[in-house]
């Protein structure tokens, strides 16, 4: 199965071609293209991850694809535990959402259009997951970003879809350009892009400052993609395609493409410990900041949008303390519980036609798989045991007790809180209490819709087990066995795991039931206190909703000034350049006129003096020639007289 | 033929222009597939050309040399490599596809397609010819039918720009033919045959005043920053079929005579001209991305990318190095594809609405799906999506400026996310939004549009996915230009 791993993104591919082609002929069939097509992704992608899983082997096999000066770009495939973790999650996964979409689409016009796209994107993705170079790699990231661009911009005439498709491809293409100049760094400090020579590359160069910043420069994909600090604005915005694209793209997977990228580059990245530190900062602060603002929103697409960025800062965190395996492993469980979280508020929408959540209430009778298996999902992501978000959350905070740095650490459980509180809020507010707009008449979703919703409800509650001590922290023995061979051991995270610390523990288990325990007392109970925390802190609330006024400082910093820019410097470009060459234009033109002037006047005007002269000259002594013999005599007589005069005269 | 294939290539759309003469004006559908036939004739030729050529050898091939002028050793002299050939493909396809896109002409056809194919001639023979005053000859054979097909068939300032289009080309290529001259008197024995005047090497104080003239030709043929103001004057008055000549062919020419003349004849001084070039080249990236991102006319914001994008050639040509020199000629054939589609993609537009204000549209993907999804596909082919041949040369450009300075490549990024602002930012205005009710009955692309449109598509995806394809016929040749300047692989 292995050998044929290049095809895994094939299918999807043939899927996006038929459908952007034919898919007008064919109607409904659209989704049944892309969802066989990702079924047959799903058919050669897990039994090849099994295999990978089993063996503990890697298989990868390459083609030369372009040559480069002395060296040549090879593109292949990589199926090693890393690449196998993603399969599992992205083919799966991939395939419910598209399941669900089916339904959720039903009465869209551009029904295929949709498909289309999207199996572009699973195309595109699954492509990154097994490439084996950076090259590829940020192809098919880029492809991706193309995809997003064009889902969120679905519904393209409403104007804020339509400028939040705009602002995510622009947002992220600037974390794009530093990860292509990182790539350009490493490539010349290296002369190999390949992922299974980097670390012995790494090691051949040394810790040089080439490949700190070549680290530095491609974790700012990461910081694009994964919606981290301080370019985190345009995921917010993408809630504006349809809900599916926010649970696959904008929750699941590609955004989860930047963890994936520092997991995929960590023999580099944990050379810097500098560098390192820069991604704990930046994932740290990211998680605290999208958790803050979380605890404000009203949306509930909203509320799940900064739920993930800020869940992606704390995957960020993981891989900055050196743990690869939480990074991996909370990608892998988040994915499962986020993906349903979107679900199901696509299902709320999809029943209630509303996404404010101060409209709704008591939805759990209403619409009870929904509400259950959203349950299901908040309880993960709050982290509370056995579910799948507890282990890899734990292992998080493990790791960050390990590294010593307990400011880290302390503010990842305040996350982890504040996580529990604002789900939680959600949760309640949705579903519990009453209903309190009463235009809504909320109905369950079809079975296309809720049964997905079920199996990745089981997916929340069971993919944590590899991770967790029962099965004897499988997961991190496998993501460390082959990649991290004979690599330097960093803050505890090698390949042999400890027991488990019943602090950490009891730290992350009493932030998450904090959390929902305060949620219940604000949202669930008669008094509600969440009027009076409004006003007595109200400049933190003002921070929080404003969403600490991003957007705001961006468009006067940075937006207003380039667009200015570029009409002064084509103001620039009509009146100084141009007008420098019109002005050698007519320049030449009033020269040509002086000259001509000056021809006409001067030069000619001599001309015509010597000719004048000559006229006149010519007239006065023309009277003399009388033809008259007389005359002639006469002046030859006088002259003769006039000559012996002045010989004569002495 | 195929002993003289360059000259039937150089010559066929002459001939054919002749023959036009014979045509009644009054047989508009004659002239038209006349002219037609003809492009389609060279770009068989072309075809057979390709066949002929040998990828791997990296001296000059087909090669035809003739005395012309035995008194001052002026030669007939034709031949191809590695950086004439893809401009020769690129001019045969391009102006195939230009001559079906001039099919909505409906004023003075006869006159429009004998310049069309004038100018046809003009340019395969500027990309071919290796004998200076030959080249010369052809370079301004190229200026007289383009003076006439915007100055005529224009729009409402046609004038003015054909005039200064005119005379600031001609202008910068009198520098080049002092040049030339200079070149001749100073070569022993005197010639202007390219094979032999490479073969001198020139004091180095000369070398960069004859570099200099020539870089007065050529730079404001690119156009390089900032001698391109001529640039969007001509595109905008310019009919569409002759905006996608100007800017799928004529721009590369100038570009080419960097690659042709300048740096084989002048290496130590294109060595120290270096840091100028680069600078020219970035702030051309730069500024016309900045200045695409201000524009609301829709062509006159794809003629200021194109200052944006020949930039990047120019940054390829100042790097120095193999990957440099390989982006930068795959970029004059990629930017040629890639925008001469743009160009007719405004033409569809402007045929329909007779407006090219961006902002007087909006929403039109649910009216014209087809045209959305192919202004999109081009769109993001000249953003450097990867996937998409813009994306390859761009690369390879700034893999090769990285390797040579890494300050000028980090600098041209910027271009990268201005090009995706603008580009974006005009799918946002043209196709996205909210419908407007004037624009309802608006057709979709039609089957004569789509045809003009669909062989740049397919390459753009082909080069992009396979670049190959088309490196192997670049890279020999330009891995052996940067030898022979003294340059290392």
């Amino acid at each position: 199965m292995t050998s044929y791993a290049y095809l895994i993104p094939v299918f999807p591919l043939l899927g996006f071609i038929i459908n952007i082609f034919f898919g007008k002929f064919l109607k409904r069939g659209a989704a049944w293209v892309s969802i066989l097509s990702s079924l047959a992704s799903c058919a050669l992608g897990l039994p090849a991850a099994y295999e990978v899983a089993k063996t503990g082997q890697i298989f990868s096999a390459h083609a030369e694809w372009l040559t480069l000066g002395r060296s040549t770009l090879s593109f292949g495939y990589l199926l090693d535990p890393l690449a196998a973790t993603l399969l599992f999650v992205v083919t799966i996964i991939g395939t419910l959402i598209q399941i669900y979409s089916a339904g959720y689409m039903q009465d869209d016009p551009r029904f295929s259009r949709f498909f289309a796209y999207v199996s572009l994107f699973m195309s595109a993705m699954l492509t990154l997951v097994i490439a084996d170079n950076y090259a590829l790699f940020f192809m098919s990231w880029e492809v991706m970003g193309l995809c997003s661009y064009l889902l969120i911009g679905f519904w393209f005439e409403k104007n804020s879809a339509a400028n939040a498709g705009l602002k995510a491809f622009l947002t992220t293409r600037v974390g794009d350009v530093g990860f292509f100049l990182g790539i350009l760094t490493l490539f010349t400090a290296t002369g190999n892009l390949n992922f299974t020579e980097l670390e012995s590359s790494v090691h051949a160069a040394g810790a040089t400052p080439a490949l700190a910043l070549a680290a530095l420069l491609i974790f700012c994909g990461t910081i694009g993609k994964s919606a981290q600090f301080p370019l985190h604005v345009w995921l917010p915005d993408a809630m504006e395609g349809p809900t599916p694209v926010s649970a696959l793209i904008h929750a699941a997977t590609m955004v989860a493409a930047g963890v994936y990228l520092v997991a995929r580059s960590f023999a580099l990245f944990s050379a810097f410990p500098s560098v390192m530190q820069v991604v704990v900062l930046i994932g740290t602060l990211t998680a605290f900041m999208a958790a803050f603002i979380a605890l404000s929103a009203t949306d509930i697409k909203k509320v799940l949008a900064y739920s993930t960025i800020s869940q992606l800062g704390y995957m960020v965190t993981a891989l900055g303390l050196g743990s690869l395996s939480a990074g991996t492993f909370h990608l892998m469980t988040h994915a499962y519980f986020k993906a349903l979280l979107f679900l199901g508020a696509g299902s709320v929408i999809h029943g209630t036609h509303s996404q404010d959540i101060r409209e709704m209430g008591g939805l759990l009778k209403k619409m009870p798989h929904t509400a259950w298996t959203f349950i299901i999902a908040s309880l993960a992501i709050a982290g509370v045991p056995p579910l799948s978000g507890f282990w890899s959350k734990d292992e998080i905070l493990l790791a960050a007790f390990d590294s010593g740095n307990k400011i880290v650490f302390f503010l990842l459980l305040v996350i982890a809180f504040m996580t529990a509180f604002y789900m939680f809020r959600l949760v309640f507010l949705t579903f519990f209490g009453t209903l309190r707009n009463h235009k809504i008449h909320p109905h369950e979703s079809p079975a296309t819709m809720t049964g997905p919703l079920w199996i990745l409800a089981l997916g929340a509650i069971l993919v944590g087990l590899p991770g967790s001590p029962f099965f004897g922290h499988w997961f991190s023995n496998f993501i460390h066995g082959p990649v991290t061979q004979g690599t330097h051991e960093i803050h505890g995270s090698g390949a042999v795991h400890h027991a488990l610390n019943w602090f950490v523990v009891g730290c992350s288990v009493a932030a998450g039931l904090g959390g929902i325990l305060l949620a219940a007392v604000f949202y669930l109970g008669k008094l509600n206190p969440s009027v009076w925390v409004m006003r007595t802190f109200k400049p933190l609330y003002d921070l929080s909703i404003h969403k600490l006024w991003f957007d705001e400082i961006y468009s006067v910093l940075l937006v207003r000034p380039f667009l200015k820019l570029g009409q002064w410097l084509f103001i620039f470009d009509q009146k100084a350049v141009d007008g420098l060459v019109n002005a050698a234009g007519t320049g030449t033109v009033k020269s040509s006129n002086l000259q001509g002037w000056i021809d006409k006047h001067i030069v000619d005007g001599l001309v015509n003096l010597v000719g004048v002269v000559t006229q006149l000259t010519s007239a006065t002594v023309r009277r003399v020639q009388t033809g008259l013999v007389q005359h002639y005599l006469l002046i030859t007589f006088v002259s003769v007289i006039l000559l012996m005069y002045f010989h004569v005269k002495p | 033929m195929k002993s003289h294939l360059l000259s039937w290539i150089i010559f066929s759309p002459l001939l054919v222009a002749l023959a036009l003469l014979f045509v009644p004006r009054s047989q508009t559908f004659l002239l038209k597939w006349i002219a037609a036939a003809g492009t389609l004739f060279v770009g068989i030729l072309s075809l057979i050309a390709l066949g002929a050529f040998d990828p791997a050898q990296t001296g000059f091939q087909l090669v035809e040399r003739v005395s012309w002028i035995p008194a001052f050793q002026v030669h007939y002299f034709v031949g191809t490599d590695g950086i004439s050939f893809p401009m020769i493909a690129l001019t045969a396809l391009i102006s195939f596809l230009g001559c079906i896109g001039s099919f909505g002409i409906k004023e003075r056809e006869k006159e429009y397609y004998f310049l069309y194919l004038l100018l046809e001639t003009g340019m395969l023979g500027s990309f071919l010819a290796l004998d200076l005053f030959l080249f010369y000859i052809f370079w301004e054979v190229v200026l007289v039918p383009m003076y006439f097909l915007i100055g005529i068939w224009g729009g409402p300032r046609k004038e003015y720009a054909a005039i200064k289009f005119f005379l600031y080309t001609l202008a910068g290529s009198l520098f080049m033919l002092l040049g030339i001259l200079a070149l001749y008197f100073n070569a022993t024995p005197h010639t202007f045959d390219l094979t032999l005047l490479v073969q001198n090497s020139f004091a180095v104080p000369l070398q960069k005043i004859l570099f200099l003239a020539f870089f007065l030709g050529f730079a404001i043929k690119v156009p390089a920053f900032p001698f391109h103001t001529w640039l969007p004057d001509a595109h905008v008055e310019a009919p569409t079929p002759i905006s996608v000549i100007l800017a799928g062919i004529l721009l590369k020419m100038g570009t080419y005579g960097f690659f042709r003349f300048s740096y084989p004849l002048f290496p130590e001084a294109a060595l120290w001209f270096r840091p100028a070039m680069a600078l020219i080249a970035v702030i051309g990236i730069i500024y016309g991305g900045f200045v695409a991102m201000a524009q609301t006319d829709f062509k006159k914001m794809v003629a200021y990318s194109s200052v944006s994008h020949m930039g990047f050639v120019l940054l390829g040509l100042a790097a120095f190095t193999a990957n440099g020199f390989n982006g930068a000629l795959l970029q004059m054939f990629t930017h040629g594809i890639i925008t001469s589609a743009l160009f007719l993609l405004v033409g569809v537009l402007y045929d329909r609405a007779h407006t090219r204000d961006m902002g007087a549209f909006g929403g039109l993907s649910a009216q014209m799906p087809v045209y959305s999804g192919i202004l999109i596909l081009f769109s993001l082919a000249s953003l450097g999506l990867p996937g998409l041949a813009g994306f390859i040369s761009e690369f390879l450009v700034l893999l090769g400026t990285y390797q040579a300075q890494k300050l000028w490549a980090g600098l041209a990024c910027i271009g990268i996310i201005l090009a995706a602002a603008y580009l974006l930012m005009m799918v946002r205005k043209v196709l996205l939004g909210p419908a407007h009710e004037k624009w309802a009955k608006l057709p979709d692309i039609h089957a004569r549009e789509i045809f003009t449109l669909a062989p740049l598509g397919v390459l753009v995806i082909l080069f992009g996915l396979l670049p190959s394809l088309i490196l192997n016929y670049i890279t020999p040749t330009a891995q052996a230009l940067l030898l022979s300047l003294g340059g290392k692989l």
